[in-house]
């Protein structure tokens, strides 16, 4: 019999103060492969802190977060060198900003800023870097014909639909977004999320995903965390949390969404 | 009254300061050295780098040649061989051959350089990395986890954009297989001499305060696509003068009506091709003082 898997990564006791301000304290959680996490909670609630410290953008004050690489090691991120955290960012993990202009080159073709990913793992063959960016253009839905043009000439939903595209060229386990559908309008939010949830089932793919949106996290994740006030009030998987509220923040923010 | 110049312009604490950052980009090719550039009696662009390390290598028994775009009687070469004639009494050529100290601007000379020969490139803008990444903090890093991704998304856009690499001079390359190099702006026609040259290649950009080198005998690759590989680059005749068909051409409009005419851009490899005697180094100079150039 197998051994269960061990988790994809384990954030243990994470705390952040930003001097005498709270960032988040002691939050805790497993994400195994393929499962997508939600982490909901209003603004100043920490949620893009905790973020940045999964991600190691950030250092931690306490805690630490252990991460199961390819090779099946699993090691603390704040203990790897400078240059394999980077090229973990850039192969296994992708970062999905609310900002597409902060997650793409602007300057650089649609092309290019797919390709950029293979390069830097050292692909040097023009037709089959620009075969695969073709074909991620195809396949978050942006017409191959326009690979050539820059972002600056595509609309917001285009922009952050090729930014996933960027992100999951290197084919990454792990993908961090925030707030992926913040400043879009509604109709384009429904056309993204349907386009994440399916990337997401083919490819196995395990996410964080952070929102203020509880729909987004209705439709995507399997668990979520409720943060307030920089620690985690409840847990849980999501339809539980969101039928079934037991804090009485979650029952405020769950009854705050109007009835469809 | 007669002002004096300590030998080379330069005083002496200030070259050995210049010289250790030489020492030191030789002992890391390709790296950038970041040195305390002193402000010269030029303006920026006209080889303020350059002239320091030439003024920290030189000595009283060199030979030195100044090239500005192959040619050894332009403006900025000619300024530069005439600073060094006065301030440091060296002997002047126009014959690669004859040279010991060889500085360029743009142009690797024809002539092979040999062993015992220093070439000195002029350079604007060292950092190869920064049509990508603006922040010198993010090219530093870059440099030292060699992440040079970067370089071929500019290449990578050139092709789309082009159909080719498109990119003709200050074409990055690859030292030792380690630091990612800009060769300044030289064409990249020249780009495969400096692999495995004999002679030693030093780089001095004066605004931007940094020296870099390339040892001899250091194997320099021009950095490109597996299906669009490095191509060199020239005209595709003969020299109008010389009838070279393998030398770096220049195009020359003759007149207003769209006459031209392709010559060699290393005036001196020109002129012995054609046997004529070259005119002394003072006889250019003097020359050239009463013609005007744009800078």
């Amino acid at each position: 019999m197998n051994a269960p898997e061990a988790p994809l990564l384990t954030a243990d006791g994470l705390t952040k103060w930003y001097g005498r301000q709270l960032g988040c304290r002691d939050v805790s959680f497993e994400i195994h492969q393929g499962e997508v996490l939600a982490v909901v909670g209003e603004s100043g609630s920490g949620k893009s802190t905790l973020l940045r410290l999964l991600s190691g953008l950030m250092p931690l004050d306490a805690g630490r977060v252990c991460y199961r690489l390819r090779d099946g090691v699993t090691r603390d991120i704040a203990a790897l060198t400078e240059a394999e955290r980077r090229f973990l960012f850039r192969t296994d993990w992708g970062y999905v900003h609310q900002d597409p202009a902060a997650g793409l080159r602007m300057a650089v073709s649609a092309g290019g800023n797919v390709g950029e990913r293979l390069m830097a793992v050292g692909a040097r063959h023009y037709g089959r870097i620009r075969g695969s960016a073709m074909d991620w253009l195809t396949r978050v839905e942006i017409d191959p014909e326009r690979i050539d043009e820059t972002p600056k000439s595509y609309s917001g939903g285009m922009r952050q639909r090729l930014q996933i595209a960027r992100n999951l060229v290197t084919e990454p386990r792990l993908v961090f977004m925030d707030e992926p559908t913040g400043g879009l309008d509604v109709s384009v939010q429904a056309r993204l999320l349907d386009l994440l949830r399916g990337l997401v089932s083919d490819l196995g793919l395990a996410a964080i995903v952070v929102t203020h949106d509880l729909a987004v996290a209705r439709l995507l994740s399997q668990r979520m965390l409720v943060m307030k006030g920089g620690s985690v009030i409840e847990s849980g998987l999501t339809d539980r949390v969101l039928d079934d509220p037991r804090e009485a923040y979650t029952q405020l923010l769950v009854s705050s969404i109007l009835p469809p | 009254m007669t002002v004096t110049y300590n030998f080379a312009y330069l005083d002496e604490q200030t070259k050995r300061m210049i010289r250790r950052a030489i020492l030191k980009a030789i002992a890391i090719p390709g790296y950038q050295v970041p040195f305390a550039s002193r402000e010269m009696p030029m303006p920026y662009g006209w080889g303020t780098g350059g002239v320091q390390v030439t003024a920290a290598i030189l000595g009283p028994t060199d030979v030195l040649k100044v090239i500005d775009q192959g040619s050894d009687d332009t403006t900025n070469a000619v300024s530069i061989r005439k600073f060094f004639g006065r301030t440091a009494g060296v002997r002047t050529t126009t014959r690669t051959a004859e040279a010991t100290v060889i500085q360029t601007r743009h142009r690797i000379p024809e002539t092979p350089l040999r062993e015992n020969q220093v070439i000195v490139f002029q350079v604007p803008i060292p950092e190869p990395l920064r049509f990508l990444e603006p922040r010198e903090t993010g090219t530093r890093r870059m440099h030292a986890l060699q992440e040079y991704g970067l370089v071929h998304v500019k290449l990578y856009e050139d092709i789309a954009r082009h159909g080719h690499i498109a990119t003709t001079y200050a074409y990055p390359v690859k030292v030792d297989g380690r630091y990612v190099m800009d060769p300044s702006p030289i064409p990249k026609f020249d780009n495969p001499k400096m692999s495995d040259s004999p002679a030693l290649q030093l780089f001095g950009a004066g605004r931007e305060k940094r020296i870099y080198a390339i040892p001899p005998y250091t194997r320099v690759a021009s950095l490109d696509f597996d299906d669009h590989p490095f191509e060199r680059w020239r005209h595709h005749c003969r020299c109008a003068l010389c009838g070279a068909e393998e030398s770096f051409l220049d195009e020359v409009i003759t007149d207003d009506h769209g006459s031209r005419m392709f010559v060699c851009s290393d005036s001196d490899f020109c002129e012995s091709r054609r046997g004529e005697a070259t005119t002394s180094p003072e006889a250019v100079s003097l020359a050239s003082d009463t013609e005007t150039h744009h800078g």
